[in-house]
């Protein structure tokens, strides 16, 4: 660690890190969640435009 | 009223499912790249730019995450319970699916305001829980949003689950207030209210501007996340519409 | 209209007791929470008597949240929660009609069995006095609640679970106040103003309780 966080510095860095960890977690969810939904509705779209099209 | 036919009015654009898929594509990168960036300098200065304090040492740091999460753990109720407003009055779809994405964010904003100030605590007061009245509070807090989140689970049809989380979020928003004075009577009654005053008597502004910076880095990181939750919950009401659709025609 | 009240209140408390035991077992095993927790204390009595007022609330809390489901679930069930939909009587009477058979099957009962506890929990009969008015005065809160978590949770098949954990926050206050009302710890003698505050959210929770769960009801059939 560059800067001196004092004697309880343990407590800082688990506050700061599990709110990363979490907060990361969040966001690749959401993210992942986001991709993979509107990957299947484009597929959907496409076949049901296919069988409107027939 | 013509003119509605081929461009929509204001109040459609925002309110329509598919009009808002189309409005808030546009604003969700340059969010992401603005959030990302007042987090950055609010870290710069919680870290880095800002003195100890005299009482607490170092540990006033682990406030510039504590407060802005305890903050948006109240603020996102607010939130769904405007939402809830929206969909019994209204019966609007956009407020069902701001409730819908905005109920796990707050109990996940609820659970860390707890983390953090346990860490807090355990430094100031000497232990990781107190039961004092705004942890206490605020664990209360976190049971009602998963209480909604298990409402919302045990609904096949959205549409009647929105309704009746809806009944849930505002009965919520009327007992809250009296949760949160019936807890902090409660604490003060079996512990004198002299030993717990985590908060100085004012501010200085060393602590003050990081902790503003904070705030807004977390409040813009609810609204990114609120806002692609929301396209994700109305691409997935697509999809249920679509399969039902594609159902029917095979059948 | 009132006839109308009247007649739901008159038929409910009827057909729970032609169905019979269930407000017994309630009783039982409101009684029972109150013969197990000494054995898992110990058979002091000086600390029973300072827990009575905690047990008897816990008691009384558990109690109401297993009684919730059968608010309206029978009536759901059978098609009767229909009819009285599209009756004369506003969904709201019709609630609080429901609201106030449910707190004389489940809570009023609790209440005669108090007196049994507060012998075995070695209480004076002054903390029974203000344990059965704190009683009195909360459980109306507490039912109220019920109807709500009730209401909500009607229409989903597998309901019985999920509205006494979405209920349960809620009624923290007036466990808080109802305990406080009985014995104040340290410090000055606040059961007066707890009393008090236990009966503001009692009445407030009663009085809200009919147009939540009306709402829900209505809701839920749609």
């Amino acid at each position: 660690m560059a800067f001196d966080l004092g004697p309880h510095a343990v407590f800082i860095i688990a506050a700061y890190l599990g709110v990363a960890t979490v907060v990361a977690a969040l966001i690749g969810y959401r993210t992942f969640e986001a991709r993979s939904v509107s990957r299947r509705l484009s597929l959907l779209e496409e076949a049901s435009g296919r069988k409107r099209a027939q | 009223m013509s003119h509605s036919q081929d461009r929509p009015g204001f109040w459609t654009r925002l309110s329509n499912p598919g009009q808002f898929l189309i409005w808030s594509r546009p604003l969700v990168v340059p969010l992401v790249v603005v959030t990302a960036a007042v987090f950055l300098v609010g870290l710069w200065f919680a870290l880095v730019n800002s003195p100890e304090d005299y009482q607490m040492g170092d540990t006033v740091r682990i406030m510039y995450i504590h407060v802005p999460t305890a903050w948006l753990s109240q603020f996102v109720y607010a939130v769904m319970a405007v939402s809830a407003i929206g969909t019994l009055v209204w019966r609007h779809p956009m407020a069902d699916v701001s409730m819908k994405a905005a109920a796990p964010l707050g109990a996940t904003f609820t659970a860390l305001a707890l983390y953090t100030g346990s860490l807090w605590g355990r430094p100031t007061w000497g232990t990781f829980w107190e039961w004092d009245g705004r942890m206490t509070s605020t664990l209360v807090l976190l049971l009602i949003y998963l209480g909604i989140i298990a409402l919302w689970r045990a609904f096949e049809d959205p549409l009647r689950g929105a309704r009746m989380v809806a009944i849930l979020t505002l009965v919520g928003a009327i007992n809250i207030p009296i949760v949160k004075f019936s807890v902090d009577w409660w604490a003060t009654l079996h512990q004198p209210a002299s030993v717990l005053r985590a908060d100085g008597p004012t501010m200085p502004g060393s602590i003050l501007t990081p902790l503003l910076i904070m705030f807004g880095a977390f409040t813009l990181l609810f609204i990114v996340l609120h806002l692609v939750g929301m396209r994700t919950e109305v691409r997935r009401r697509r999809i249920a519409s679509l399969e039902r659709r594609l159902a029917q025609r095979g059948a | 209209m009132r006839r109308a009240f009247a007649a739901i209140i008159v038929r409910d408390i009827r057909l729970a007791l032609r169905a019979g035991s269930d407000a017994l077992t309630l009783v039982l095993f409101f009684v029972m929470i109150g013969i197990v927790v000494p054995f898992a204390i110990g058979p002091d009595r000086v600390l029973l008597a300072q827990l009575a007022p905690a047990i008897v609330w816990i008691a009384a809390f558990l109690a109401s949240l297993i009684g919730i489901d059968r608010v309206f679930r029978d009536d759901f069930e059978d098609g009767t929660l229909m009819l009285l939909r599209h009756g004369t009587l506003p969904m709201e009477l019709v609630v609080l009609a429901k609201l106030i058979v449910h707190w004389l099957l489940t809570a009023f009962p609790l209440i005669l069995a108090t007196p049994v506890l507060a012998v075995l929990l070695a209480m004076d009969p002054g903390a029974l006095w203000r344990t059965v008015i704190s009683l009195i005065l909360g459980t109306p809160g507490l039912a109220a609640l019920g109807a709500i978590g009730a209401g909500i949770t009607v229409s989903l098949r597998r309901g019985g679970l999920v509205a006494p954990v979405l209920v349960l926050p809620f009624a923290i206050p007036i466990l808080i106040f109802g305990v406080g009302a009985i014995a104040s710890g340290i410090g000055p003698d606040l059961t007066g103003s707890a009393r008090l505050l236990l009966a503001a959210i009692s009445l407030m929770l009663v009085a809200i309780a009919p147009f939540a769960a009306a709402l829900a009801v209505r809701a839920g059939e749609d």
